[in-house]
């Protein structure tokens, strides 16, 4: 396939001569300072301390890591999965009240290669762990795991022969504890999960158990 | 359901094959010989019984025999509900299917299977329905374990990582 590339306007396959391109940096560089265009009357010239607080002001300087995990945490997709009762108040909070989309979490996706985030919302059973293990391998990294309500994390009331905590088949990343836990309780649990992909990646599941070096490769 | 005196006569007309008839708390309950229920409940489906509502198991421990089997029965026309029950012994837990006269029975005796070992001779296909397929043991037998696993909290954590290892 031929590569284009893309001019001005987005004519394909004119390529810019450098001169525009000097004219251009120039321009904008003219901008920053608080300039007007060339052809303008009055250009106005900032310098030192000011020309440095008006940077200041228009810019933000980050590292791509912590810009790329802020764009993460505010889009999760989670992935629409209902186990038991729990997942009523999952609804719930894609509904009015609470609303999740308010956070960007709204878009509850129906396959797991779409999802990177899981909510077991509800009992695992035992014939059930290996289907959730499949599809939470089948999820794209990085992927994030919250446990919803007592049952799948520590088992609560049905702690016997025929349920299995989430713990036991897969890193779980938020606990939301509840019988049935609040909207509000799980919009928590979002929220921390949210703090913790920002400001701490690092306290990720794979340092917890473990298993740094068993990431996913391109 | 049946008053007492007509639940007397219809364990009368089910013969030999009716063991006790009980009216209890209004519940209507006959008391049949394991050996004849798919007669049975093709007599009482003959006599409107055309429902077959639920099919349970029971684990009367330490009663014998053991294990129960309960069919709620249903007559839609009348409004008329009757409980049959069979009991069978644990060691030799076999009862005869009525799949093939009642197909909403097929998933119901494979969940008594899989609960309380109640073996159904000429079910199509009995196996598991709710436990693993490699499950061992019947878990709403009285004498089997609860089960469960103490709960690990992230205060536990680090010795649970050590008793993995």
């Amino acid at each position: 396939m031929k590569r284009e590339v893309l001019g001005p306007a987005g004519t394909a396959g004119t390529r810019v001569d450098p001169e525009t391109l000097r004219v251009r940096s120039l321009n904008a560089h003219q901008l920053l300072r608080g300039g007007e265009l060339e052809g303008a009357n009055q250009p106005a010239h900032l310098e030192g301390e000011e020309l440095e607080r008006y940077v200041h002001e228009r810019l933000v300087f980050t590292t791509l890591d912590s810009a790329v995990a802020w764009a993460r945490s505010n889009s999760f997709f989670p992935l629409a999965f209902g186990l038991a009762c729990c997942a009523m108040e999952q609804f719930q909070t894609a509904g009015p009240r609470m609303d999740i989309a308010r956070f960007g979490y709204e878009a509850f996706r129906a396959s797991p290669r779409q999802a990177d985030l899981i909510i077991l919302a509800g009992r695992v059973s035992i014939k059930m762990a290996p289907i959730i293990r499949r599809l939470y391998d089948q999820m794209l990294e990085p992927k994030w795991a919250i446990s919803m309500g007592a049952c799948c994390s520590s088992m609560g009331v049905f702690n016997n022969y025929a349920l299995v905590p989430a713990d036991k088949f897969m890193p779980i990343d938020v606990h939301v504890p509840g019988c049935p836990p609040r909207p509000e309780a799980l919009m928590h649990g979002v929220l921390k999960l949210r703090e913790m992909v920002q400001d701490n990646p690092e306290a990720g599941w794979r340092e917890r158990y473990g298993a740094v070096g068993t990431e996913e490769r391109p | 359901m049946p008053d007492a005196t007509g639940l007397e006569l219809l364990a009368h007309d089910l013969g030999e094959a009716a063991l006790e008839a009980v009216h209890y708390r209004g519940q209507a309950t006959i008391v049949v010989d394991p050996a004849h229920i798919r007669t049975v409940l093709q007599t009482l489906r003959e006599r409107g019984f055309g429902f077959l509502a639920s099919v349970h198991g029971v684990d009367y421990y330490p009663e014998e025999p053991r294990l129960g089997v309960v069919y709620e029965l249903l007559d839609m026309s009348r409004v008329d509900r009757i409980a049959v029950k069979a009991r069978v012994p644990v060691d030799a837990p076999v009862i005869d299917s009525v799949t093939p006269e009642w197909p909403t029975a097929d998933h119901q005796e494979r969940e008594v299977y899989d609960m309380f070992g109640v073996v159904f001779r000429g079910h199509p296909d009995l196996r598991r329905i709710l436990m693993p397929e490699d499950y061992e043991g019947h878990p709403q037998r009285r004498d089997f374990p609860i089960g469960g696993e103490p709960v690990i909290f992230t205060r536990d954590e680090g010795r649970w990582l050590e008793a993995r290892e």
